[in-house]
């Protein structure tokens, strides 16, 4: 890397609460953003569980023009945004410019496809479909509203790469700038919690179905986890060039220190064996740092069988037996899919922020592999000087951040 | 329904679906320059109108030299029989 990338903004919507402040408070006290959508059961869902987003004020109001031309996970994006951008102290027209970009997460845009599919059979009439359709129903929403509303004239696109899609937008977003190609970039990932775009992730059959007890139904590296709960909202980081964050005395959240990625050229829906491995290495690499330098990994595990297992065997692997703390923030949220990636980069940084170590709830008890793990059960007091993020995707798509935080 | 109630429904629907305070809605008010309105909100003031009146506009080339509030107007009071028959 050629620039050091800050964090000096950052900005959540998530089923754990709204905001920074929230959203920290909810991560040390193991709280869970998990219930039941009735309407899926009333479907034929084989698991109504789901994250739940609360309700909140936005610190971005948006027109109804603005929210004309989005779907409710591009808004959601925007008021992360919105947080990042107030926290990093940057004025309007220091972002209205060829030097900032988007680079956002995100792999669907389901539910405006279904309402303008079904808004045509019933009218017959193309005229009557409006003009937000066309630009809900796209998956990159998201960049060319943000773009739209916050005038920046650089980089401006939505990279989709399955669950891991939020990972790699942030570190694309970083290498942007490491590479000199960009002051800054908002970057992040934002994930749709309708059940349109849930039910056919239902049939395959991987969401835990333990609907009686919703709070305990994700639980990473457990031995009796039986799938994940899907779940979503929005996550930013406003990305900076460090000299340049510096110089203008900005608080530095962190650093974006070292990105790697790699695919397994395997499989379509089975993760392979060391292909997570390799990105967790090249990120390592990518930061040059050692495994010894690493205080914490904030792991991809969303709770099924065979990712869980092949997370902690590409862990104990690199780091050794027991030779690094992790948990998985998916026990609390659990899995948000496109925006995840971007949302461990999000809480890793508050942890470090207030000095602790988010628990990977509901793990009771190791099977085989994640015997071999430091497993976080509590949330435990600690300055974080680096972590390590991970996410990985159907076909086999992974990303490694590592990030370096200075004292809390 | 009398001319006036025909521009009275007329602007509210058009105010509340483009969030237009009521004393901007003057008949000389350009939608570009004075409501703010861009070509993709044309797209969707068709389709008000045509759900507050129960007419079809469609594609109708007359839209396309529409420039005030006034002119909206002018249209819908041409069509003023057919919203008669449709409108409830």
């Amino acid at each position: 890397m050629i620039f050091r990338v800050a964090i000096t903004g950052l900005g959540i919507v998530s089923v754990l609460g709204h905001g920074a402040v929230a959203v920290a408070e909810a991560l040390r006290g193991g709280a869970s953003g998990i219930g039941i959508d009735p309407e899926r059961k009333r479907l034929g869902f084989a698991s109504g569980l789901t994250g739940l987003l609360p309700p909140y004020t936005p610190t971005l109001p948006l027109s109804r023009k603005q929210r004309k031309t989005m779907p409710d996970f591009a808004q959601w994006a925007a008021e992360a945004c919105g947080q990042a951008l107030l926290q990093s102290g940057l004025e309007p027209a220091q972002i209205q410019n060829g030097e900032t970009g988007i680079v956002f997460g995100c792999d669907s845009s389901c539910l405006a496809a279904v309402e303008q599919a079904s808004l045509l059979l019933e009218k017959k009439d193309t005229g009557s479909l409006g003009s937000g359709l066309v630009f809900r129903s796209m998956t990159s929403c998201i960049s060319m509203n943000l773009g739209a509303l916050f005038k920046t004239q650089g980089a401006a696109w939505t990279l989709s790469a399955a669950c891991a899609s939020g990972g790699h937008a942030v570190g694309q977003a970083a290498a942007l700038i490491a590479h000199g190609r960009q002051e800054r970039v908002l970057c992040g990932g934002a994930q749709e919690i309708n059940w349109q775009s849930m039910c056919s992730f239902d049939a395959l059959g991987a969401f835990s179905t333990r609907e009686r007890s919703p709070h305990a139904a994700s639980r990473p590296f457990d031995a009796d986890r039986d799938g994940l709960v899907p779940s979503g909202g929005a996550a930013a980081l406003l990305l900076e060039r460090l000299d340049l964050a510096e110089k203008r005395g900005t608080p530095i959240l962190g650093e974006v220190a070292g990105y790697g990625f790699s695919s397994d050229g395997e499989s379509l829906s089975v993760p392979g064996e060391e292909g997570l491995g390799r990105a967790m290495r090249m990120a390592l690499s990518d930061a040059r740092l050692q495994k010894k330098d690493i205080a914490y990994v904030c792991a991809h595990a969303t709770s099924t069988r065979v990712g869980d297992a092949v997370e902690a065997r590409n862990i104990a692997a690199l780091f050794g037996d027991r030779g690094v703390p992790v948990s998985s923030t998916k026990s609390m949220t659990g899995h948000e899919l496109w925006m995840s990636g971007a949302a461990q980069v999000v809480y890793t940084t508050l942890m470090a922020r207030h000095g602790f170590i988010a628990p990977n709830l509901n793990f009771h008890q190791p099977d085989e592999w994640s015997a071999r793990l430091d497993v976080v059960t509590d949330a435990r007091p600690g300055n974080i000087p680096a972590a390590l993020c991970n996410s990985a995707g159907f076909g086999g798509t992974n990303a490694a951040l590592v990030l370096r935080f200075p004292k809390p | 329904m009398t001319d006036a109630e025909v521009l009275e429904r007329a602007n509210a629907a058009l105010a509340k679906e483009f969030e237009l305070e009521g004393d901007r809605m003057r008949p000389e008010a350009d939608l570009r320059e004075d409501l703010d309105l861009d070509s993709l909100d044309t797209v969707d003031m068709v389709v008000v109108l045509e759900q507050e009146f129960g007419i079809k506009i469609g594609k109708d080339p007359a839209i396309a030299s529409i420039r005030t509030l006034g002119d909206i107007h002018i249209y819908l009071l041409q069509k003023k029989q057919e919203i008669e028959k449709n409108a409830g």
